[in-house]
């Protein structure tokens, strides 16, 4: 591996103050002793402590003597691991996710992170890993390759006060970060890895993948194979930050998320899986798909966030939260179908955002001003994925992705934006004569047949496979001029539930019959 | 004549061997620049013939992303008007996520982005008046009326049992002995019918089917596909 220092002095970044006294080739002894046992518990694949060194020690050790400076360099801990290529790789992967969680990362440690992460990613892919790592751990490579990248198109887009040498550093390692190497490596981990198939065959019962959360069990790597697992995620990610909402959702279709699976055994990314799902859901229009799957998470996250007070992840648990209450205040004002939503998240919702839900289902320009607080609150970091030119003048374009996003959906609301107030009336009504509603609506009738077809379109959402579903929760149909209303409720899918507790059941039985009494 | 039909045989030929290989390339590597130039004859070839593939024509705009030097606006707008007649799947708007806003200042975007809001709001007499005044946009797609129609007659399916002929007409552009023609084409093949009345003219009544006849709607809605339940029959066995 090339010995290039990682940390640069020579490109200084404005605003950047360093580390006064931060020697990268001090080596204290908890780090010594932290390489020295992870890289012992590696090579004998005890996965526990692994995961305990990783989620724990790492986290103490950067809090009590890396809280603002970096870790020591690769180069000074290489020789108590006996310089060990793919172990290097591992810390360089630590050491720069931790840089970017406590400090800003110069533009060159960008650079060099990508790098790493080419490296890594190239070793893996090449399958000559032998290593059982955490799944919390793999999760964290693929989460963090995707944030980096988001991170860097979001910098690279901030042209204005560029100096000369950032722009000639970005110009001459044009290849970093580039969205096409991004998404073949996500791609490349997915097929190399076989895990569509693996994941096909599990359910016909020729495979075991789920069943050990992706765990070799019989001598094997989990690496590559979980990797990949979590790079159809990655790649989910990556095309909602690019606004092609149909692809990502397609990219995640071989993992079904109606059952536990490998993304839910690690909280991080069944929280991101779901909140990107439901995200495109909505800008797909597909409101009570998104309502569903909001609610099923934030009752998971309700009931389970006490469990995960200590964990560095916590803040991140508790933002996505926020975000996704957001997003679920969005979908029911545009589609109110309150039954869908458990008791539990119902009243969160209704502190949070109560009182924003009444006003958002008034479409008066108050309206529109909510809706574009809550969705620029809740919305992923929209990324411009073309690298810029480097020409005069130098603008700043970082924000140019999400205001498109953001006009678009705005776009959509004020289309929808009479659709409420026909719900109310209709509700009130078995039948009534489109010129009496006209009336009361103060339109006239060839404005309502087209607000009620309006109402039709919006509220039956097309699928992937064109079925269309009706989301609304009071429909109706026409006979020449009278209207006639009735109730359309969404199915509670209890049959799902009840499966899902047998299953679970059976699994308990299984375990209790297991231990054996002395 | 002979040649002719010839050559077309092996023009379809090659046209269906085309779109398998453009299809497999989304499937395999679809990120990658070099395909560009594939996806661009792809989507003059569903033009041509009158086919549509959405994951093709999302797979180029996003190309197009990535390198906004190589875009041809010309093929943006073909990708644009095949995916109105795609309605009511709402693949103009994804079409639309993936364009720079400045690009959809451009005049024959704007005009294709009003017809779509037309179309999405159900206004079809502004929504054909406007098509005909930008017919030559329109007329590079052969089958965009036809779609339009088909889409028309798709809400009117969803809203009415009974439909005055006035609205109808109104919605898919058609009267007088055309719209008698249109009607008994449906009748033959559609199962429509039509209903004569005294003050009000003509009604025409639309198949049923669960949006208009709510007694339809199956209640499959809260069942369970076989295959989970077949992942329990060992537990009940």
């Amino acid at each position: 591996m090339a010995g290039a220092t990682s940390y640069d002095h020579d490109i200084p970044v404005p605003g950047e103050t360093p580390s006064i006294g931060y020697d990268p080739n001090y080596v204290p002894d908890s780090v010594k002793s932290f390489v020295v046992h992870m890289y012992r518990h590696i090579r004998e694949k005890n996965v526990y402590e692994i995961h305990q060194m990783y989620e724990n020690s790492f986290q103490s050790i950067s809090d009590r003597l890396f809280k603002d400076s970096p870790w020591p360099s690769v180069d000074a801990v290489a020789p108590y691991v006996d310089n060990d290529h793919v172990f290097c790789l591992l810390y360089r992967e630590m050491w720069f996710r931790h840089l970017y969680a406590r400090l800003s990362p110069t533009p060159k440690q960008r650079i060099d992170s990508w790098d790493n992460y080419c490296s890594l990613f190239q070793v893996v892919l090449h399958g000559v890993v032998n290593m059982q790592l955490p799944n919390q751990w793999l999760w964290d490579m693929v989460d963090e390759f995707v944030y980096q990248f988001q991170s860097f198109c979001q910098y690279r887009a901030k042209m204005k006060n560029k100096t000369e040498q950032e722009i000639a550093l970005l110009r001459q390692y044009d290849q970093a970060w580039s969205v096409y190497g991004v998404l073949n490596f996500l791609q490349a981990l997915v097929e190399k890895s076989m895990i569509i198939q693996i994941l096909e065959q599990e359910k016909e019962g020729l495979e075991q993948f789920t069943a050990t959360d992706g765990y070799d069990y019989s001598g094997g790597s989990n690496v590559l194979k979980v990797l990949g697992y979590f790079s159809m995620i990655g790649l989910l990610r990556v095309h909602c930050l690019l606004g092609d909402y149909h692809t990502g959702l397609k990219c995640l279709v071989p993992i079904d998320i109606s059952q536990q699976g490998v993304y839910t055994s690690v909280i991080g990314s069944h929280i991101t899986t779901i909140y990107h799902y439901g995200f495109a859901n909505l800008m797909l229009r597909r409101y009570v798909e998104a309502i569903r799957e909001f609610n099923k998470i934030l009752v998971y996250i309700f009931k389970t966030k006490q469990y995960h007070q200590k964990s560095p992840q916590y803040e991140q648990i508790l933002k996505k939260n926020e975000q996704m209450y957001a997003l679920l205040a969005i979908s029911l004002s545009l589609c109110p179908q309150v039954k869908l939503v458990e008791e539990n998240v119902n009243s969160q919702l209704r502190e949070k955002y109560g009182e924003k839900m009444l006003r958002m289902q008034r479409y008066d320009d108050e309206a529109f001003a909510l809706y574009d607080e809550l969705f620029s609150y809740a919305c992923p970091k929209f990324i411009t994925p073309a690298p810029p030119s480097y020409e005069e003048p130098l603008v700043n374009y970082n924000q140019d992705a999400y205001r498109l996003q953001l006009k678009l959906f705005l776009y959509e609301v004020k289309q929808q934006q009479l659709l409420s107030g026909v719900g109310t009336y209709l509700k009130v009504y078995s039948t009534i004569s489109l010129g009496k509603l006209a009336a009361y609506m103060e339109v006239d009738e060839p404005t309502l047949r087209t607000i009620l077809m309006t109402y039709k379109h919006k509220t039956h959402s097309v699928d992937s496979d064109g079925k269309i579903t009706s989301n609304a929760n009071v429909d109706f149909y026409i006979d020449d001029d009278m209207i006639h209303v009735f109730e359309s409720k969404p199915a509670k899918r209890n049959g799902d539930y009840f499966m899902r507790q047998i299953v679970k059941l059976e699994g308990v039985m299984t375990d209790i019959d297991r231990i054996k009494l002395e | 004549m002979g040649r002719e039909m010839s050559n077309a045989a092996t023009n379809q030929n090659q046209q269906s061997s085309l779109s398998h290989t453009v299809e497999q390339l989304v499937a395999v590597n679809p990120y990658n620049p070099d395909i560009l130039p594939d996806l661009e004859n792809y989507v003059n070839e569903q033009v041509s013939s009158q086919t549509y593939s959405l994951n093709a024509n999302l797979c180029l705009v996003r190309l197009y992303q990535f390198e906004p030097e190589r875009m041809s606006t010309q093929i943006v707008a073909r990708i644009l008007i095949k995916a109105l007649m795609a309605m009511p799947a709402p693949d103009f708007s994804l079409c639309l996520f993936l364009i720079p806003e400045r690009v959809q200042m451009e005049e024959q975007f704007k005009t294709l982005i009003v017809l779509s809001h037309y179309l999405e709001t159900a206004r079809f007499r502004q929504f054909w008046d406007e098509a005909a005044k930008s017919r030559h946009i329109l007329e590079v797609v052969p089958g965009f009326e036809q779609a339009i129609q088909a889409y028309a007659v798709h809400v009117l399916s969803l809203t009415y049992q009974k439909v005055p002929r006035s609205i109808l007409a109104e919605a898919i552009n058609i009267e007088g002995p055309s719209l008698d023609k249109f009607l008994d084409h449906q009748i033959a093949n559609s199962g429509w019918a039509i209903e004569k009345n005294q003050e009000r003219g003509q009604l025409i009544i639309l198949p049923p089917n669960e949006f208009n006849h709510p007694e339809l709607k199956k209640s499959t809605a809260d069942g369970i596909q076989l295959e989970h339940v077949a992942r329990i029959f060992p537990i009940l066995g």
